[in-house]
């Protein structure tokens, strides 16, 4: 696939939702820093329970993040405070300061942050409707008011999808096999042009052709997109972002390129970790 | 409970300071051959280069199965580079001593040239810095590696030394030519030796620090 995405700007232009008009007003990484997410000292609670510590960290706009540490160390908590996903769980809470190209998400619109800072989960999950349905259906109720065949067809060739589906657009969904449904899952994400995609273990179930696929996809998207993926797979980290975070016990240990931390990181801990010492 | 990637590091490890141990030993018979005119010594260094070969191609094999099986990170991987260049050094260390080996019995169908004073001091200094590099990889001393590095300079000063001197002799007395010829070649097998060890230490700091020490003056930006 190529670069051209966010891309199809004469979709764009006719994509007009009406909950976005706030959250439009800065769509640009920060012009200074280059970043897109600023995360300041961030505490998170489930009630009383503390989850994540003191978390300060930087995104830049356009490269890959990757999220690694110990099962239940608040990875995905933290990456769920991004798109303010937690506020569905009771009683919970962060303290802190998360800006988004400069701005604070805690005073944005959630559906428009959501719309901005889009998700894919561990597992697929499409709609039980078609694989057109599954990726028009956030543009419609967007209002989106342009041609809506071409903008799926756009989405789903962004998520390397478009070959092998084109013919079939209007089977279920479910009839694709995991990896498809996870590309579709993308494909429904990117539909609605977030700057942002959050990745928790996109591939934890898929087979290794299938995880190249979409490693190769986050490569492409770059141009586009900024991502931020939490994996247990450390050779998917390595392969696939381009700063690697490590967090342990609620807390971040180290941030650094990819390229550094994976050959000479800073903190035992780490090295401990990648190594396989622990966790 | 320790994993088997670590004993098949550490296994690794042994087997590289085994090849050490036969290329240490071999410099030491090629250059003794010389010394003490024997010639069985260097027979010796000719016969168990093999040995070498064969651990080269061996410990090759270890770390290109746990590269494969193991995908290793941080000092892991950064082990399994330098031991995969320490290989190559000691396998050409044991080449030079072959040369050095091969020197000594043309030289010793010859008399003398002159009394040795300059070839044992830096054989036992190249020597040495190849025993240290290894120590240093077994101990992870940065410290030892750093100081292999500085003692390359006092090899480089005794091959210069030894050349201008067996220069005099040829120039002074042509009949000498051909052994003093043959002694510079061990002169020069020797300081290759000194740059293989050196190349050693510079690979235990990178995998004792991660820091590349090679080519300082090179700016790495």
């Amino acid at each position: 696939m190529t670069a051209a995405t966010r891309g199809n700007d004469a979709a764009a232009a006719r994509f007009a939702p009406p909950v976005r008009v706030a959250a439009m007003t800065s769509a640009e990484p920060s012009k200074e820093t280059g970043l897109r997410f600023q995360i300041s000292k961030l505490d998170f609670f489930y009630g009383s329970k503390q989850a994540v510590f003191d978390f300060t960290l930087k995104i830049p706009a356009n490269k890959v993040t990757a999220l690694i540490g110990p099962s239940g160390c608040g990875k995905s908590t933290f990456l769920r405070t991004l798109n303010r996903m937690n506020e569905t769980v009771r009683n919970s809470r962060f303290v802190g300061e998360i800006l988004l190209d400069g701005q604070d998400i805690s005073q944005m619109d959630v559906v428009g942050l959501r719309r901005r800072v889009g998700m894919v989960f561990q597992r697929p999950n499409p709609f039980p409707k078609s694989i057109y349905e599954n990726v028009a259906y956030g543009l419609k109720i967007n209002g989106y008011r342009g041609r809506l065949r071409d903008l799926v067809e756009h989405s789903l060739r962004r998520a390397a999808l478009w070959e092998e589906v084109k013919d079939y657009l209007h089977k279920s969904a479910f009839a694709l096999s995991g990896g498809q449904q996870q590309r579709l899952c993308i494909a429904r994400a990117l539909a609605v042009d977030p700057e942002v995609l959050l990745l928790d273990e996109p591939c934890s179930a898929l087979d290794p052709v299938t995880t190249a696929k979409i490693e190769e996809l986050m490569f492409h998207l770059k141009d586009s997109c900024t991502m931020v993926i939490v994996t247990h797979n450390m050779q998917q980290a390595a392969r696939a972002s381009d700063f690697t975070a490590f967090m342990l016990d609620g807390r971040l240990i180290e941030h650094n390129e990819t390229s550094k931390l994976f050959t000479t990181p800073a903190d035992p801990r780490t090295e401990a970790y990648i190594t396989g010492r622990f966790g | 409970m320790e994993r088997h990637f670590e004993r098949d590091l550490e296994e690794l490890k042994q087997r590289l300071l085994w090849m050490g141990s036969l290329a240490e030993r071999a410099i030491h018979q090629a250059v003794h051959a010389v010394l003490d005119a024997e010639e069985s010594l260097a027979e010796a260094v000719l016969s168990e280069e093999d040995a070498i070969n064969e651990m080269q191609i061996e410990i090759d094999e270890r770390i290109q199965r746990l590269l494969a099986l193991q995908a290793p990170m941080a000092a892991d991987l950064r082990f399994l580079l330098a031991v995969s260049r320490i290989n190559g050094d000691l396998e050409r260390i044991g080449d030079q001593a072959v040369n050095i080996a091969q020197s000594a019995m043309r030289v010793l169908r010859h008399p003398q040239v002159k009394p040795y004073v300059d070839l044992p001091r830096m054989s036992e200094l190249a020597e040495g810095m190849v025993r240290d590099s290894l120590n240093a990889l077994v101990r992870g001393d940065q410290d030892l590696a750093q100081s292999v590095l500085q003692r390359d300079d006092q090899v480089d000063r005794l091959r210069d030394q030894l050349f201008r001197e067996l220069l005099t002799y040829m120039m002074e007395n042509s009949s000498v030519v051909f052994s003093a010829f043959e002694l510079i070649l061990v002169a020069k097998n020797l300081e290759r030796i000194g740059d293989h060890a050196t190349n050693i230490a510079e690979d235990v700091i990178y995998f004792v620090a991660g820091r590349d020490v090679r080519h300082p003056a090179l700016d790495r930006r």
